[in-house]
């Protein structure tokens, strides 16, 4: 229905029209019109980050973990600046995240006027699209339209760029139904190339040593691709691995699962996805943290490949069998004529495969050795992941030795309770996107896996935290180390620890205890478990957990890079020595 | 600093394929920023422009086409296209050169100046080229020129001789033999 409004009140309404129920931001000059729209109504609430890259973070982990937008709402300049990070964050990942960025009147662009910048020309690159509003006319449209782009296809950032004139003048607003349902050139492909799948499948019914290879896009498709995901793999026998993004599509607790796969991924997935004769991936990307040395990998397999988006296909890897089409279609597609067809694969090789392959697993990779005196990191998530289950709970995380860790020993048996910036790999990112995890599940068990480097990044929005009474549980694994920094350099620049050791930490009980949240330590491993639940108990307010832990612990395995999946490090016997010595000169120089 | 052997994902252009040149023709929505989001898709990936031409060509459907030559191997190329495709206001990419020898053409102005014999030189030259003189003085003359890149750029070679100031160029322009026009074809 078309009706005359202003153009702040077009955002607040179509916002609502679109199902939002709240939006993180920060208010500021070129935004004043849409904060007093919010202020006059109860539908939309609003989130008051102390950053704006935190408000894109908290964004990105309310999207991830309901699987709809998440909302952003920032000023001119520096705001749009600051949540730029973020942005190219979700656009690395994949997350569907709607920014909407007040700018200075249309008269004064390209003027330097007071807190102007190029937003849209700045964004550019890592958004999925982006929008300078000139004419309130064409707000309600484009609103509509960014959150269909955000939310369709291949999920990601949008922002639309709103002149402070533009949120004054009056506009005629129409709903998201006579909107956007047909773009004019945007029409991402969802259902796979039937062929091509029938192709799929029957190189599946011929494999004798398969893997499956599953990524982000399988949880982006949404519940029921997992759900698809699990009756397939299931159906057929074959084992699974998963990248870091897609931790959890597939349940953990399953007998066919190997664990994460790639430079930190168990022995068993690496060596399976180098020795399968057909590779099923399944809305993964080839992400070189994944292939390692790419004309070692997986030498020998018929790989299949599906994703929504045709640039992913062939891009690092030459595929054999591309679909492109989105994960639960395809999914749906296999399952049916896997059913149909009567050639099902020779159980004697199928049998063979998995007796290697529990051999592989009989290698225990990721076994670390444990301390008396000291907690070791493994152990502090191990004991972490032990306290939760059977809990309502949601991992966030930020990025280093203590993200793969997480990775490697909390288990998800579900999709959607795990974020973590994968591509980007923003420090930083864990705190907010809890707060927004935290905001989509009030009742939930939300906890931040962090370090002593990643927490400061962000450490403002324990105020946001407080503000909210989220009671967000912040695990800092404190070994006193920028510890992925440090093993790199003990792996390739001689144990010199360039600017890697943090002299200065602050006192985290204090810290926490200022923001007027709730802080804890614990240095004895007997005393972890005490800790932990204490940490838990907490109740309407933010925890920070310093948990002390041995400062030079290595995060094994490991591919080092420019190695292959079956040149691995691994951490039971490896000598210091032998890690230094790890990494040949030609890959010193990749990153 | 030697890169090559590593085979790392970082190094793909190291493995020295032959790179290949392919004309693309792409259909936008005639938006503002249109042009810096297709460059900047270049230019943050990596990719080669040798020429870029655009223009509207369709003025009540927005519609503007551009004509892009490029190089690279033909895993790169078709990284390219598909790069292109998924872009919000991208219509439709065809590559111009997989549907067979395309149609290109390049306009050229070409500034002379020069007195006497090399003066009549140069007109002569012109008319052999088929070249038609858009402005001129006793002292100079614009040539304006049609043609495919190799013809002009003999052409701009023969008048360095002859008192060539200065040349502007369109870059290439190009059109798919045949009866059917770019909307037409079937998706590949």
């Amino acid at each position: 229905m078309a009706r005359a409004m202003t153009g702040a009140e077009i955002v607040i309404k179509a916002l609502a029209d679109q199902g939002v129920d709240v939006v993180f931001g920060y208010p500021g000059g070129a935004v004043l019109p849409i904060y007093d729209e919010l202020f006059q109504q109860e539908k939309v609430r609003h989130v008051l980050v102390r950053q704006e890259g935190g408000a894109v973070h908290s964004a990105e982990g309310y999207a991830r973990s309901t699987g709809r937008v998440g909302v952003v709402l920032v000023t001119s300049g520096p705001g749009a600046t600051n949540a730029v990070t973020g942005l190219a964050d979700a656009l690395m990942d994949s997350i569907p995240v709607v920014v909407l960025t007040g700018q200075v009147p249309t008269h004064l662009i390209g003027n330097d006027a007071f807190q102007e910048c190029d937003t849209v020309g700045i964004t550019r690159p890592c958004t999925k699209h982006n929008w300078l509003v000139k004419n309130v006319n064409d707000l309600a449209r484009i609103l509509h339209e960014a959150f269909h782009i955000a939310k369709s296809g291949r999920p990601g950032p949008v922002v639309v760029d709103i002149p402070k004139d533009v949120q004054f003048a009056t506009g005629t607003y129409v709903g998201p139904s006579t909107a956007s349902l047909s773009h004019k050139s945007y029409r991402p492909r969802l259902k796979p190339d039937a062929s091509a799948v029938e192709r799929a499948v029957e190189v599946m019914a011929k494999a004798r040593r398969p893997v499956f290879y599953t990524g982000g896009g399988v949880i982006n498709s949404g519940p029921k691709a997992s759900q698809l995901l699990k009756e397939l793999v299931r159906m057929t026998g074959f084992p699974i691995t998963s990248t870091l993004m897609g931790l959890g599509a597939y349940p953990a607790n399953d007998k066919q699962w190997l664990g994460m796969l790639g430079m930190h991924g168990t022995y068993e997935a690496n060596m399976a996805m180098h020795g399968c004769d057909v590779m099923i991936n399944i809305g993964a990307r080839f992400d070189d943290r994944i292939t390692g040395r790419i004309d070692a990998f997986s030498p020998g397999s018929t790989k299949i490949h599906v994703d929504i988006d045709p640039s992913s296909i062939n891009k690092n890897v030459k595929v054999d069998i591309p679909i492109v089409g989105d994960c639960a279609y395809a999914l749906e597609e296999m399952i049916r004529l896997w059913k149909s067809k009567a050639g099902q694969p020779d159980k004697g090789a199928l049998k063979a495969w998995w007796k290697e392959v529990d051999g592989w697993r009989a290698r225990d990779s990721l076994k670390y050795r444990k301390s008396p005196d000291k907690i070791m990191p493994q152990e502090a998530i191990q004991r972490l992941y032990e306290a939760t289950r059977g809990r309502d709970t949601y991992i966030t995380t930020d990025v280093g030795q203590h993200q793969m860790w997480a990775a490697q020993f909390f288990h998800f048996d579900e999709p959607n309770r795990w974020m973590t910036s994968g591509g980007l790999g923003t420090m930083g990112y864990g705190l907010p996107a809890a707060i927004g995890v935290q905001m989509a599940h009030p009742k939930a068990t939300v906890a931040c896996i962090s370090g002593d480097a990643s927490i400061l990044m962000n450490i403002q929005e324990m105020s946001t935290a407080v503000q909210y009474k989220l009671p967000v549980k912040v695990m800092i694994l404190n070994n006193q180390y920028m510890g992925m920094v440090r093993q790199w350099q003990q792996l390739l620049h001689g144990n010199r620890y360039s600017e890697s050791y943090t002299e200065a930490l602050p006192d985290f009980v204090k810290l926490a205890d200022a923001y007027g949240g709730v802080g804890l330590r614990c240095e004895n491993p007997g005393d972890l478990d005490g800790a932990i639940a204490e940490m838990l108990a907490v109740k309407d307010k933010p925890v920070l957990f310093d948990c002390r832990v041995a400062n030079l612990a290595n995060c094994f395995p490991m591919i080092p890079s420019g190695k292959a999946h079956n040149e691995m490090l691994m951490g039971d016997n490896v000598t210091d020595d032998e890690v230094g010595k790890a990494i040949g000169k030609e890959g010193k120089m990749l990153v | 600093m030697s890169q090559k052997g590593t085979g790392s994902a970082y190094f793909i252009e190291e493995k020295r394929e032959d790179l290949v040149r392919h004309t693309l023709s792409i259909l936008v929505d005639n938006e503002p920023g249109v042009l810096s989001r297709i460059a900047g898709l270049f230019s943050g990936r990596g990719y080669n422009i040798e020429s870029l031409t655009v223009s509207e060509t369709e003025h009540e459907k927005h519609l503007s086409r551009f004509t892009i030559v490029t190089k690279g191997t033909p895993m790169v190329l078709d990284q390219i296209k598909n790069q292109l495709e998924r872009m919000v206001p991208v219509h439709r990419v065809m590559d111009l050169t997989v549907e067979g020898e395309p149609l290109e053409r390049e306009l050229a102005l070409i500034k002379v100046a020069g007195k006497g014999e090399k003066r009549i030189e140069a007109l002569r030259l012109a008319e052999i080229f088929r070249a038609s003189v858009i402005d001129a003085s006793i002292e100079h003359f614009v040539f304006e020129l049609t043609g495919r890149t190799a013809k002009i750029d003999q052409f701009v070679a023969i008048m360095k001789d002859l008192g060539l100031i200065e040349v502007s160029r369109t870059g290439i322009a190009a059109i798919a033999r045949g009866p059917q026009g770019m909307q037409g074809r079937t998706r590949d």
